[in-house]
């Protein structure tokens, strides 16, 4: 996927991603403000998320126990002495007109993400730093055309956001392609969501990605970067990134080089339009945060996150292979989805392992995309789908029935078990019920009988069929084969 | 009955009001008369709470006196740096004008909590940016002992209040000097706690590593039963540790073995003579209790004050950014756009002390300068710290004098920034050290006061009021400012 960027396929992209992960939890960063969505707007505020004068910040634990279980998973070193700094500049969604962040102490340093791509192989992305900080709150600007703050006829802040423990992530430019960026985000998501630590949702905003983008000829010394902002889903982060690094490339092509700045991607239009240059850029005066003390992180503690990790996306891949006997592509599959993988154990441990991965990446993936639902959001408890599957395996009910069950499964949320009793739909394996129907059909048709009996064997299938309309699909089809067979050659 | 206001301490009025002999409303009366006859002239409050006042001492006089706490009743009033809920705070700025803070600063909730009743809020200079209390934006306030020359400052309304008896004691906040130099000026006694002893939370922050919240008393003891009152560790401060130990009244009538250190480089030329003779005079009456004194150098804190006019005003401009016409306080009519809006109120929100420090600190933590200013004022700090910690490695306290003069004159240094901020030459380094320092009334020059100042080491409260309380047995001032009540 890498290179072949240009008219003649002479440049490659280089990128980097900056991406901030909203903790999951219970209160603010510094304050013991809720963390909530979709509340009525400031709500969730007091006077320190506020910025009240005189108010102070206190460091959630919390917070810093799960920022340190993502900096562990991505193999970073984890700072035994960090700090908060602080980013001074002045926006209507920043009370305090700072940012309590970090910066030249940060939590995690040099740590890394091995990322499958597409054709198997691995890609390793370096993690420059892992840094702690909060959220701002958030503008609505009213009236105006475009959304945005120029042009308005006013603006609303809701600082419920405010306050909201971040994490941001920031990745070395080991990234050649907006492919490779998805599969990043993507493998990164996952690796979050196996923390527990984040929704990781982009689409709700707990998980928000920017990008610093260059291209080159491959081996020349980097080009010049911009910072490409407004990706706030995975489709849009491929979408933009290729039509900045498209962006860059006419510009070079044209003879003009790529000028240093912030761009915008627009997914309306799809176009990119250039915000701010550079060279006017803030200087965000950071200096250590006074009102907190340094953060003093001991072994013990730092062990005790480790501890506290949980099996990651690609060690659980392994033991899925192993434990399950899965195909690498299956395993991969259910391990790059916490929720999916964690559904697929659950129905697995009561079963037949290749069945429950077959159904849960068929039929129950198809109908909660169908759906548009979660995992955890799925009406069918695994308890459910588990008691489907040994309905199959024990021959109660065909694999073919066990779709129309499942579907009702979904509908009604009743037990499988419960939806064949009641509607008859157990296959009838009993033999002397079974072979008093084929003595029936096979007397009511006696020219297709003596057809068979002349030696076209192919007649069977009709006689099969006959079975399964008088059962109403539910004979055992070994069963009824072999009554035909002896019925039929008597 | 009626009480001489200049008789009373936070102490007494605790006495008066266990024995029965006075109730809290009689004494409430006796501070808001005496507010009504004086301070038109000397301009120490900002807010008078005297509906609240009253209300709170009524419920309190109907109280049985085996449930009241032990101070319950006192009468306090508070710098108007610190935050009480509902109740008008603006820190002597015209951008806080209105601003009713939704919440109580953790020292007001502990004197409420203790039932004291604050009487109302006190000017100061905007911000607490200041040595005269000239900066306030609403008016000045002027000494009891000479109404043509300032209080000090920035706490000047709350040193000025408690030395013309309109109120028992008051809390103020020391960020360079804040307390200790009004209290200098005035005649009164202020502590300046370790730093983190008292939780900062509501104190509206000037620079948040040298903010710290303490008494101005009329006597040593009041001093360190305030400082009880509103001392303790806080969750909502984890810069906060309170005291290693609870402060005792002082009881202490000599000072046998205590070794004084007097800083040679606070007493150079910058020390008026007047000052420097009253000084001496101490220094020979801590000899007379049995203590030893010697000169001591402590090279690093010549460097106090630049080191100082660098960190503060770094912590104030980012301090000051969340003044911005958006969620409270003033806002412009004037501007565009969310650039010119921040620009009018800013402009207009501000006086020009506050104004330049912004600057100064915007420009000193600029992408450039950062290294060659915060970087090495903050190795200066370290430089600092150190000299304290090797002396008091042989001194249990090391002395100067509070200010370098007397009170000066309204306007006399207002065109001079440099010779106001030396006002605080003595009392800054202490902030950058975060030690514990008192200032002492120690005699008059001119007939003005003249202040000891008194550090020791971290935590060492007890031991500092200890020595400053046999101090004051033996000083003995008996004088009063010569205020005339106005009666209308």
């Amino acid at each position: 996927m890498s290179g072949g960027h240009g008219a003649n396929g002479e440049y490659e992209a280089v990128i980097g991603l900056e991406i901030h992960v909203q903790l999951k939890t219970n209160t603010k960063m510094f304050c013991s403000c809720a963390v909530t969505f979709g509340e009525e707007p400031n709500t969730r505020v007091c006077p320190i998320c506020l910025g009240h004068p005189g108010s102070l910040p206190v460091t959630n634990e919390r917070a810093v126990e799960y920022a340190t279980r993502i900096a562990l998973a991505l193999d970073c070193g984890i700072a035994h002495h960090t700090i908060f700094h602080r980013k001074n500049y002045f926006y209507p969604d920043l009370p305090k007109g700072y940012q309590i962040s970090q910066y030249d102490l940060p939590l995690g340093v040099g740590g890394h993400l091995d990322v499958e791509l597409e054709d198997g192989s691995t890609h390793r992305v370096g993690i420059t730093r892992v840094h702690m900080e909060e959220d701002a709150g958030k503008l609505v600007h009213a009236g105006g055309a475009t959304g945005r703050i120029h042009g308005a006829d006013y603006s609303l802040v809701d600082f419920n956001r405010g306050g909201t423990p971040l994490v941001e992530i920031v990745t070395e430019p080991d990234i050649r392609s907006s492919e490779q960026a998805r599969f990043f985000l993507n493998h990164l998501k996952n690796l979050i969501e196996h923390l527990g630590v984040s929704d990781v949702n982009m689409e709700e905003g707990s998980l928000r990605c920017d990008a610093n983008v260059s291209v080159r000829r491959p081996g020349e010394p980097l080009g010049t970067k911009t910072e490409l902002k407004n990706m706030n889903s995975f489709r849009f982060l491929a979408r933009g990134l290729e039509a900045e690094i498209e962006r860059q490339l006419s510009d070079l092509e044209a003879g003009e080089p790529v000028r240093q700045a912030t761009v915008h991607f627009d997914p309306s239009t799809g176009s990119i339009s250039v915000l701010r240059s550079k060279e006017e850029a803030h200087d965000y005066r950071y200096f250590p945060e006074p009102d907190l003390v340094p953060i003093v992180l001991d072994e013990a503690f730092i062990e005790k996150r480790r501890a506290e990790l949980p099996e990651l996306p690609a060690a659980r891949k392994e033991r899925l292979m192993e434990q399950y006997a899965l195909s690498a592509y299956d395993a991969g599959v259910l391990a790059g989805n916490r929720s999916l993988g964690d559904y697929f154990e659950r129905v697995a441990a009561e079963g037949d392992a290749k069945l429950a991965a077959n159904w849960v990446m068929g039929d129950f993936s198809a109908y909660l995309n169908a759906q548009g639902l979660t995992v955890e959001e799925s009406p069918v408890a695994p308890e459910d789908l588990a008691e489907l599957l040994r309905l199959i395996a024990d021959g109660t009910i065909s694999g073919k029935l066990a779709k129309d069950v499942f579907a009702t499964m979904a509908e009604s949320g009743q037990k499988p078990g419960q939806i064949v009793e009641e509607r008859g739909l157990g296959q009838i394996s009993d033999k002397g019920a079974l072979e008093a129907i084929v003595a029936g059909i096979v007397d009511a048709n006696p020219s297709a009988a003596a057809e068979y009996r002349s030696g076209n064997k192919k007649v069977m299938g009709f006689f099969v069929g006959q079975v399964m309309k008088e059962t109403k699909g539910r004979a055992n089809p070994q069963l009824a084969n072999s009554l035909l067979r002896k019925a039929l050659e008597a | 009955m009626s009480h001489d206001v200049y008789e009373l301490s936070g102490v007494r009025c605790r006495e008066l009001l266990e024995s029965g002999e006075a109730s809290a409303t009689e004494l409430v009366q006796a501070y808001l008369d005496r507010m009504r006859g004086v301070d038109g002239q000397v301009g120490a409050y900002l807010l008078t709470n005297e509906e609240a006042a009253l209300r709170q001492a009524a419920a309190i006089d109907a109280k049985p006196a085996e449930e009241r706490g032990p101070w319950e009743g006192v009468p306090i009033a508070v710098k108007d740096i610190l935050a009480t809920k509902g109740v008008e705070t603006t820190c002597a700025s015209r951008i806080l004008s209105g601003y009713r803070p939704p919440y109580d600063a953790t020292a007001i909730r502990k004197l409420n909590e203790a039932g004291l009743i604050i009487l109302g809020k006190l000017n100061m200079d905007e911000f607490a940016m200041g040595s005269s209390t000239e900066n306030s934006a609403f008016q000045p306030t002027r000494n009891p002992w000479d109404l043509e020359r300032v209080p000090g400052g920035s706490s000047g309304g709350s040193a000025a209040a408690v030395a013309a008896a309109e109120t028992p004691w008051a809390l103020g906040t020391d960020t360079g000097g804040s307390i200790r130099q009004p209290a200098s000026l005035c005649g009164v006694v202020g502590l300046k706690p370790t730093y983190g002893a008292v939780s900062r939370y509501g104190l509206i922050a000037f620079a948040s590593s040298l903010d710290q919240i303490g008494p101005l008393t009329r006597t040593v003891s009041d001093a360190a039963a305030l400082l009880g009152i509103v001392e303790g560790q806080d969750p909502l401060d984890s810069t906060s540790t309170g005291l290693r130990e609870p402060i005792r009244l002082p009881t202490e009538r000599d000072l046998a073995g205590r070794r004084f250190g007097v800083i040679k480089e606070f007493l150079g030329e910058a020390i008026d003579s007047g000052v420097r003779e009253v000084f001496n005079d101490a220094c020979k009456t801590i000899e007379v209790l049995g203590g030893v004194v010697e000169e001591v150098s402590l090279p690093s804190v010549e460097r106090g004050i630049a080191a100082y006019y660098i960190i503060a005003p770094a912590e104030a401009s980012s301090n000051l950014a969340r003044f911005d016409g958006v969620r409270y306080g003033y806002r412009s009519d004037e501007g565009e756009d969310l650039l010119s809006m921040y620009t009018h109120t800013r402009s207009e929100g501000f006086g020009p002390e506050v104004k330049r420090r912004i600057m100064i600190g915007t420009y000193v933590l600029s992408a450039g300068y950062y290294e060659a200013y915060y970087g090495q004022a903050q190795r200066t700090r370290t430089l600092i710290i150190q000299d304290f910690n090797r002396t008091f490695a042989d001194y249990d306290y090391l002395i100067s004098p509070t200010s370098p003069s007397v009170a000066f004159k309204l306007g006399e240094r207002t065109a001079d920034p440099l010779a106001m901020y030396l006002s605080d030459l003595c009392t800054i380094p202490v902030n950058l050290a975060g030690l514990p320092a008192i200032s002492l009334p120690a005699g008059f020059s001119q007939g003005l006061p003249v202040g000891l100042h008194m550090i020791s080491p971290h935590f060492g409260e007890q031991a500092l009021v200890d020595a400053a309380h046999a101090l004051e047995q033996k000083f003995q001032l008996g004088a009063r400012p010569a205020l005339t009540e106005v009666t209308e």
